[in-house]
């Protein structure tokens, strides 16, 4: 394997990372305020990406598209953008206050289920309406490959990877200098005795909801510029994937969630090449299918021996079950 | 204590009430008189009532078929006659002329000489008691299922649903973990007994040409279901040591990554058929013999789990450091229960590979994961009871909407949130499975005026 050929895939894992950060950044985040998994969150990247689908055809519809549009391409892809991330908030909120808070008090377990429920009820409620076939996702910008010394980078690669990395550094600075963020560290040190001095949990909650489910959204347009076709189940792989990094990072913990999320993407692309170099090594006829099977694998171990995960706390008497 | 005499102001309820003081054999006689109704005159009731056919599941699935159409003429712009109404109340009447009047009759009727006979078991040893009423509820079944083979596959699938929902009820209700691992178990246990069967019994493409012939060789299939749970037990020492360390959300993660590592192994190994998986395996699971298995699979666990080993498996759930400085060895309590309950999801698995006679990988994914989770949440958590409810509601609410095709996931869950917002533990948790007192007479629970 030459340098080239690793840069190469190091350029795919970046990308295909960035969707599992921002996707495990909704877990990780619900998790800390909540000590709870909001397991619809898979089918809310999901709806997301429906609705950045819609808006932007509403779009084009308005400003034109091709040579005769109004605005260039990565206008109609901003506003994509922000306005999916707005509409999908409204998704989030609407899942706290149907599957979650009336749960505030029982077994973890129950909510789980009522998630995975809600869930269900999402990629359905989709299939119901959109006729369950794959839709394509409108290509916004044009796309332009640059050859970087036998490195091939496609504009959106770049892009995927640096709205992404924004949006990350964006919600570190909300949650670290802001007002609102320090109620949210407040609330997830501590969601018992918080409440008591006067910061509101519901709201909290809800924000939280609002906010992870806005990043599902922008990482579901990301994910439609890249590979443009949805179906109604992309979110259920997605999802559990997302879930297992948001876990590995640690929970609760937002810096961990994205570190693992790229992690897991760079597993799971690496792993490919990985079993090329192996079976050409050692003369095997591995089949480069095995891709979940290592990767996995790989989780176990890290789990089997950094229990508490990459950079959460270890086990504590606090949790509730 | 029972529960009218916890509230005084409700009195007994109105299921008891109306059956009046029937004990289980008067059920079950009623229920097989109920049977043997349909079996003999359910066909002229159904003409006189001009339902299409005799209704398969109580009723239900009529009744939802004729929602599906009108569903379908609301919205598509089928056709539909405003003739097929009538079969909702017919598909009601039926349901009351078969099976709810003689239950209720027979059940009252027969009151007074069932209780003399549940008094007269009930002096009996425990297990002779048991055999009588296991022997009349086989009867009934075997007569219900005996009308059309639909029921018959649903009737089996809806067993190995309970043994399965049970067997994860042990670890997920008893001891409180969040195991994600049990369709892998199921898978391990599907795929070991049929590499048995298979491979040994019957000329196959994937596993080559049968290596021993011999006369009634059905009689191998315990071997192969325990083969089958032994496997599945052998690979929840993956999830068990781990269990050791940590709980909670890590051990759920541990149990999901070791489904996808279980799924996407049976993927690939080719011996095994790959993504096709085997066909093909003898169609040694009868009624009886599922029957039989559940039966005592749910006689097995039940005693496990009322056992002081499993009173263990609760202080764990409740508080592991207490538990610990109680003397509770945790490790061996985990790992006990971890292995009981991934064998008998691993036998669940051969009962279900020799049932559909076809596995594949794919059967044992994140879906069949949600639908266990859904049977055991739904019916409660640490309760036989629950997972036999949670098991069979789900099961059969499942066949019966099946007309309303893609409008099922929606019901469904819908139910679901609406259970765990309104009881968050399941229908019927933390309640004891007590058979003495289920099979005993029922004169003296009545309430004192």
């Amino acid at each position: 394997m030459n340098l080239n050929f690793f840069m190469q895939n190091l350029i795919n894992a970046l990308q295909w990372g960035s969707f599992y950060a921002l996707i495990a950044l909704g877990y990780s985040m619900v998790y800390s305020i909540l000590m709870l998994f909001n397991f619809a969150h898979g089918d809310i990247f999901m709806v997301g990406a429906y609705i950045g689908l819609g808006v932007s055809l509403v779009l084009l519809k308005i400003v034109g598209s091709g040579a005769a549009a109004l605005v260039p391409g990565w206008v109609v892809l901003v506003a994509t953008i922000l306005i999916s991330m707005f509409l999908t908030a409204f998704v989030g909120i609407i899942v706290e206050r149907v599957g979650y808070r009336p749960l505030r008090d029982a077994p973890r377990a129950s909510a789980a289920i009522t998630g995975l429920m809600i869930g269900i009820i999402l990629e359905t409620s989709n299939i119901l309406f959109l006729g369950g076939q794959r839709l394509a996702f409108p290509q916004l910008i044009e796309s332009q490959t640059y050859n970087l010394g036998g490195v091939f980078i496609t504009n959106k690669k770049i892009m995927i990877v640096l709205v992404s990395i924004g949006l990350m550094t964006t919600l570190h600075q909300f949650v670290t200098r802001s007002r609102w963020g320090m109620a949210m560290r407040a609330m997830a040190y501590d969601f018992v005795v918080v409440p008591l001095v006067g910061v509101p949990l519901n709201t909290i909650a809800v924000m939280t909801f609002a906010i992870g489910s806005a990043l599902a959204a922008a990482a579901g347009i990301l994910f439609g510029l890249a590979y443009p076709v949805l179906d109604p189940y992309m979110g259920v792989s997605f999802g559990w994937k997302a879930f297992v990094a948001a876990i590995l990072g640690g929970r609760g913990s937002i810096m961990g969630a994205c570190i693992a999320g790229f992690m897991l993407g760079f597993i799971e692309i690496m792993t490919v090449p990985g079993i090329q170099i192996v079976n050409r090594l050692f003369e095997l006829n591995i089949g480069s299918n095995l891709r979940d099977l290592i990767a996995y694998s790989i989780v176990l171990a890290i789990l089997v021996f950094r229990p508490h995960g990459l950079f959460g706390e270890p086990y504590s008497a606090k949790l509730r079950l | 204590m029972t529960k009218e005499a916890i509230s005084p102001g409700r009195g007994p309820s109105a299921v008891r009430r109306i059956l009046g003081p029937a004990p289980l054999l008067g059920l079950l006689t009623g229920a097989l008189a109920c049977v043997l109704i349909e079996r003999f005159f359910g066909q002229q009731v159904s003409d006189l009532l001009h339902l299409p056919k005799m209704p398969v599941l109580f009723g239900i699935l009529t009744i939802s078929k004729v929602v599906a159409g009108l569903v379908n003429a609301l919205f598509k712009g089928a056709a539909f006659e405003g003739i097929e109404l009538l079969q909702l109340p017919a598909a009601g009447v039926y349901f009351a002329v078969v099976y709810l009047l003689p239950l209720i009759g027979v059940g009252r009727i027969t009151a007074g000489a069932a209780n003399r006979a549940a008094a007269a078991l009930a002096r009996m040893p425990l297990p002779a008691s048991a055999l009588v009423h296991l022997g009349l509820m086989y009867v009934t079944l075997h007569v219900w299922a005996g009308m059309s083979d639909y029921r018959l596959i649903t009737l089996n699938l809806t067993l190995i649903a309970v043994l399965f929902t049970l067997s994860l009820n042990i670890i997920n209700g008893y001891m409180g973990e969040f195991s994600c691992s049990h369709p892998a178990f199921m898978a391990i246990g599907a795929y070991i007994s049929s590499l048995f069967t298979v491979g040994l019994f019957v000329d196959d493409k994937v596993l080559g040409k049968a290596l021993v012939a011999m006369p009634m060789d059905y009689l191998t299939f315990p071997l192969a279901l325990i083969l089958g749970g032994g496997a599945a037990a052998a690979g929840a020492l993956i999830i068990a040591i781990p269990s050791f360390k940590t709980r909670g959300d890590y051990l759920a993660i541990i149990s999901l990554a070791f489904l996808f590592i279980v799924k996407s192994l049976f993927e690939n190994l080719q011996v095994l058929g790959g993504a096709r998986g085997i066909a093909g395996q003898p169609d040694w699971a009868t009624l009886p013999v599922i029957f039989a298995v559940v039966v005592l699979g749910i006689w097995i666990i039940n005693n496990f789990v009322t056992s002081t080993l499993g009173k263990a498996l609760n202080a764990v759930r409740d508080d592991e450091t207490a538990a610990e400085a109680m003397t509770v060895n945790t490790r061996r309590v985990k790992m006990t229960a971890f292995l009981v309950g991934a064998f008998w999801a691993g036998v669940a698995g051969g009962l279900l590979a020799h049932v559909l006679r076809y596995i594949n990988p794919a059967m044992f994914g994140v879906q069949k994961l949600a639908e266990v989770l859904a049977m055991v949440y739904f019916g409660g958590l640490n309760s036989v009871y629950g997972s036999i409810v949670g098991a069979v509601s789900i099961s059969l609410l499942g066949e019966a909407l099946r007309p309303l095709e893609i409008l099922k996931w929606i019901f469904i869950p819908l139910l679901l949130i609406l259970v765990m917002i309104y009881r968050p533990t399941g229908l019927v948790a933390f309640r004891d499975f007590d058979l003495r007192k289920a099979m005993g007479p029922r004169t003296d629970s009545r309430p004192k005026v």
